[in-house]
């Protein structure tokens, strides 16, 4: 019990001391900021600057009203107060309500000379706030809207700044500032370089843009630069394409890959793959909405469950679609493909009853959220990822192909049955399980393709056709040949894009596709022998 | 002579189906005119220009049933065909609507002028002429198939691989066709067609034409079809469809009668899309959807492929299903028409009239079997009797 009020006693201490700083320090601006009702603009002007430099956290805020006009105060001068939102008026520094107010209170009003001082106590704010990010963007929005204004704003900025990206866009900013100026040769000269040095599409818009205005002697060296950059700039385009490429080359080695065992290895046309990539899609969406309710602790590493989760999901599907459908349709291609279509009608339908027919949101992690540069391009992390993935998923499975004894019992059934079946192996549980796979791997492919595309019935049905005109390019019953098949397709749309649009380029690439099947009629990696042409 | 001729060329069920087609197509347009409302034979306003949909869609699956049932193509890219059929004649009734379009244009078609184009693009030339739109509707499938076929059949495309890059023929056109550049419409297509040949398309009249001149066309492209499948050409087909390296070993020249009939096949397409635009009222870049193919190959396989009335019924029978469903149970039409695929393959492998023809042919083969079996009996009976006649006699010599 004692101790009880012990720890009460000190505890209430300690929030009246709170209140009481907080109180103190709000009283230690309470004139500056009543000095905003005195006097005519000049003096206004004096008592924004003394507010700014004072670093009172509550100074932007307070500024802001005065800058959307709702601070009164008298005609004569005196204290101010604050428009309250519902009508009347508050205290300025705590939002109270205030009632015993001064019958002749007038709006502050402002003037132009009046509000550039409030905009720069603003960018002074936030120029020189502690906090890291709302620095950088201060300095980046200076970048962009260069006012000579605010070179001693930037300048005193510029000898306190720490970090290093941040000294760097803030010493850009202030070589465009200088451009604009009437500074010296050197200076300029200087300038030019410094804003060379970022080497990006924005130094050569500011470059272009100073060309014109710049003294002549200086005109060739700015020159230089442009197209020094320029040469660079169009280098890192070809790699940027490159790496686009590979990032739609991986979702189409996702996509593809598992469609390369059943169609490739088993001969069955699985029509219904595109919608076990969906399946997978929406048991990612399922298992994130049970861990954010069930262990919220855990929501960023809900891929790690999804993963497992969808392969198993899909692949008990596939399991059962083999033992139900298709293991009555071997030998019979085309009625696979019809048997399947019409399954993956069942299941859009299915998800579209359980689910409905809107998107549903899948978040990513904060691991694979937002960008990092490498050289002239941002490389967004989800699309680094979803790489990685594609790569270790194919090694994974090529390794389970040539080492484990179910890749070997797959691959003795493929080549011949009758055989395999002799030495004792039970061909009818291999065909199931091949085909599990098969689906296992399209559902781990949808839990990567629910970081970048909607999950939404229709999922599969983007990818299906593509994912066809990869194993069918690649060549039948050849994993590698699915990867060149990828890459090649995936790299070739990214870089007939730029030339021809995003839909002409994909027109375009199965027009090549189906001229290409014309001079190799089974894919770039053919198997060789009779036993195909069956 | 002509009906010796018919008799002798066709089958008899053929040539009855055909009959019975072509009087559909004087029945239905007759009794939609002439008779009332109260009439039990009437046939309402609505449904002339539904079930000119069901035939047009009939000679669709019909045409595919030439290159599948009979030559072994599973072509998933005859939609396309359909469709530039019915661009075709979807261009030819843009342009009759003349300046009566929203932006009064004498010239352009309205997407034209909200597009701002100055001028009609070089392919539209031509398209205000009927007897060039009908030229347009048999030569454009069918120059796309010849070249197509050409490409694929020479270098030996066949099987799965053919069925997917027909596909990807018909995906591909879809995305080109709903450009805006394209100068077709775009996404919306070509539709709030006035006039065909003058008349007014809502009209009654014009409907129960439109729906007589589908029906007599199903009715020429069955026997068309029927006297291909019946003639040498026909059977060698057939055998190209069950053993083409064979066939080719003994000396025919399998690439060219796979182009043949794929030609004919998707000229058959589009002339049925050119009639199926007229009685819906509009065509769109969604008819180049891949699905959309393949749901013409599950018509074909549940009336039977290889058997040319199957389609026919098959085609009639699905999309009757469909409009009863999508209008009762809207929720269940792809479950049902996913079970149907499923189904078909696993047991109905020859589709409705396949298994129904191998049903009366088990039957026939029963009888004969059976007779054959009597007779056999009825012989061993006599020579039972004569052997034991030769015993008696051999007994009685001993």
């Amino acid at each position: 019990m004692y101790r009880t009020i012990q720890i009460f006693l000190v505890a209430l201490c300690l929030i009246i001391s709170a209140l009481a700083t907080g109180v103190r320090a709000q009283e230690n601006i309470r004139p500056l900021v009543d000095a905003l009702g005195t006097g005519g603009f000049p003096q206004k002007i004096e008592a924004v600057e003394a507010l700014a430099a004072s670093g009172d956290p509550k100074v932007g805020e307070i500024l802001g009203y005065l800058n959307d006009g709702k601070l009164y105060a008298p005609k004569t001068g005196g204290a101010v107060f604050l428009e309250a939102d519902g009508g009347g008026y508050a205290d300025v520094l705590t939002g109270a309500a205030v009632t015993d107010v001064p019958s002749n209170l007038a709006k502050i009003r402002l003037n132009n000379g009046l509000r550039g001082a409030i905009g720069a106590a603003l960018s002074q704010l936030t120029l020189l706030s502690p906090d890291r990010g709302a620095r950088y963007a201060a300095a980046q929005d200076l970048l962009k809207d260069a006012n000579p204004e605010n070179l001693d704003l930037l300048n005193t900025a510029l000898a306190k700044e720490a970090d290093a990206e941040i000294k760097a866009t803030m010493e850009a900013a202030r070589a465009v500032i200088l451009l604009k100026t009437d500074a010296s040769f050197e200076d300029k000269k200087a300038a030019i370089d410094t804003i060379a040095a970022r080497d990006n599409r924005d130094a050569v818009n500011i470059l272009n843009a100073a060309f014109s205005s710049a003294p002549a002697d200086l005109q060739p060296a700015i020159q230089a630069h442009i197209d020094s950059i320029n040469r660079s700039l169009a280098v890192w385009d070809v790699v940027q394409n490159i790496w686009y490429g590979l990032s739609l080359s991986s979702v189409l080695l996702l996509a593809a890959i598992g469609l390369a065992i059943t169609f490739g290895v088993m001969g069955v046309i699985n029509m219904a793959h595109g919608e076990m990539v969906m399946l997978g899609a929406y048991t990612t969406y399922v298992v994130q909405q049970t861990i954010s309710a069930a262990a919220p602790e855990l929501t960023n590493f809900s891929l790690a469950f999804a993963v497992p989760a969808a392969f198993l999901v899909t692949g008990a599907i596939g399991v059962a679609i083999e033992r139900s459908i298709i293991r009555w349709l071997y030998g019979r291609p085309l009625e696979t493909l019809l048997a399947t279509w019409g399954l993956s009608l069942i299941l859009q339908q299915t998800i579209r009853t359980i689910f409905g027919p809107t998107n549903r949101q899948v978040d990513n992690p904060s691991w694979m959220s937002g960008t990092f540069d490498l050289g002239g391009m941002s490389i967004t992390w989800n699309r680094m990822w979803i790489i990685v993935f594609a790569i270790a998923v194919f090694f994974a499975l090529l390794l389970l192909l040539k080492r484990s004894k179910f890749g070997l019992q797959m691959r003795a059934v493929t080549q011949n049955r009758r055989m395999a079946s002799s030495m004792g192996i039970r061909t009818p549980w291999v065909d199931a399980f091949t085909f599990g796979l098969g689906s296992g791997i399209a559902g781990m492919a949808g839990v990567a393709l629910s970081q970048i595309d909607n999950v939404s019935p229709n999922l599969g049905q983007n990818y299906i056709i593509d994912s066809f005109m990869v194993v069918v390019f690649g060549g039948v019953g050849n994993l590698w040949g699915t990867l060149v098949g990828a890459m090649t397709l995936g790299i070739a749309n990214k870089f007939l894009e730029p030339y021809a649009g995003a839909v002409l380029g994909k027109i375009l690439i199965l027009v090549l596709i189906i001229l290409f099947i014309q001079r190799r009629p089974r894919g770039l990696f053919a198997l060789k022998g009779r036993a195909i042409e069956q | 002579m002509i009906t010796q001729m018919l008799f002798r060329t066709h089958d008899k069920k053929v040539l009855w189906f055909a009959f019975g087609i072509l009087l559909a197509a004087i029945f239905v347009p007759l009794s939609n005119l002439l008779l009332s409302d109260g009439n039990p034979l009437h046939v309402p306003d609505h449904l002339v220009p539904l079930l000119g949909k069901y035939l047009s869609y009939a000679l669709l699956a019909l045409a595919l049933d030439l290159v599948w049932g009979y030559c072994g193509i599973l072509s998933l890219g005859h939609g396309a065909f359909f469709a530039l059929g019915g661009y075709a004649m979807g261009m030819y009734l843009m342009r009759q609507i003349g300046p009566r379009g929203v932006y009064a244009n004498p010239l352009l078609p309205d997407f034209m002028v909200f597009l701002n184009w100055q001028e009609l693009p070089w392919y539209w030339y031509g398209f205000n002429q009927f007897w060039f739109a009908a030229v347009m509707v048999v030569l454009v499938p069918g120059l796309l198939a010849f070249v197509f076929g050409w490409l694929a059949f020479r270098s030996r495309v066949t099987g799965v691989y053919l069925s997917i890059i027909t596909q990807a023929m018909t995906y591909a056109l879809l995305l080109a066709f709903f450009r805006n550049e394209m100068g077709f419409g775009g996404n919306n297509g070509l539709t709030d067609f006035k006039d065909i040949l003058g008349f007014n398309i809502q009209a009654g009249g014009t409907r129960a034409t439109l729906f007589a001149a589908t029906a007599i066309s199903l009715a020429l492209a069955l026997l068309l079809s029927s006297a291909i499948v019946k003639s040498k050409y026909g059977k060698v087909l057939v055998g190209v469809r069950d053993a083409e390296s064979r066939t080719r070993f003994l000396g025919y020249r399998v690439e060219n009668m796979k182009l043949f009939i794929f030609t004919v096949s998707a000229m058959m397409a589009g002339v049925a899309g050119a009639l199926y635009v007229p009685q819906v009222g509009i065509i769109n870049p969604g008819e180049f959807a891949p699905a959309n193919s393949i749901e013409v190959v599950i018509w074909t396989a549940v009336g039977g492929r290889g058997t040319l009335i199957g389609p026919i019924i098959g085609a009639v029978l699905v999309n009757f299903g469909k409009s009863v469903f999508t209008a009762a149970f809207p929720e269940f039409w792809l479950f049902a028409l996913g079970a149907l695929f499923v189904a078909t393959t696993l047991f109905l492998p020859k589709g409705i009239v396949g298994t129904f023809q191998q049903f009366a042919k088990n039957r026939d083969e029963l009888k004969v079997a059976a007779a054959k079996e009597h007779a056999y009996q009825a012989q061993s009976a006599k020579s039972a009797g004569d052997d034991a006649i030769v015993s008696a006699h051999t007994q009685a010599a001993e």
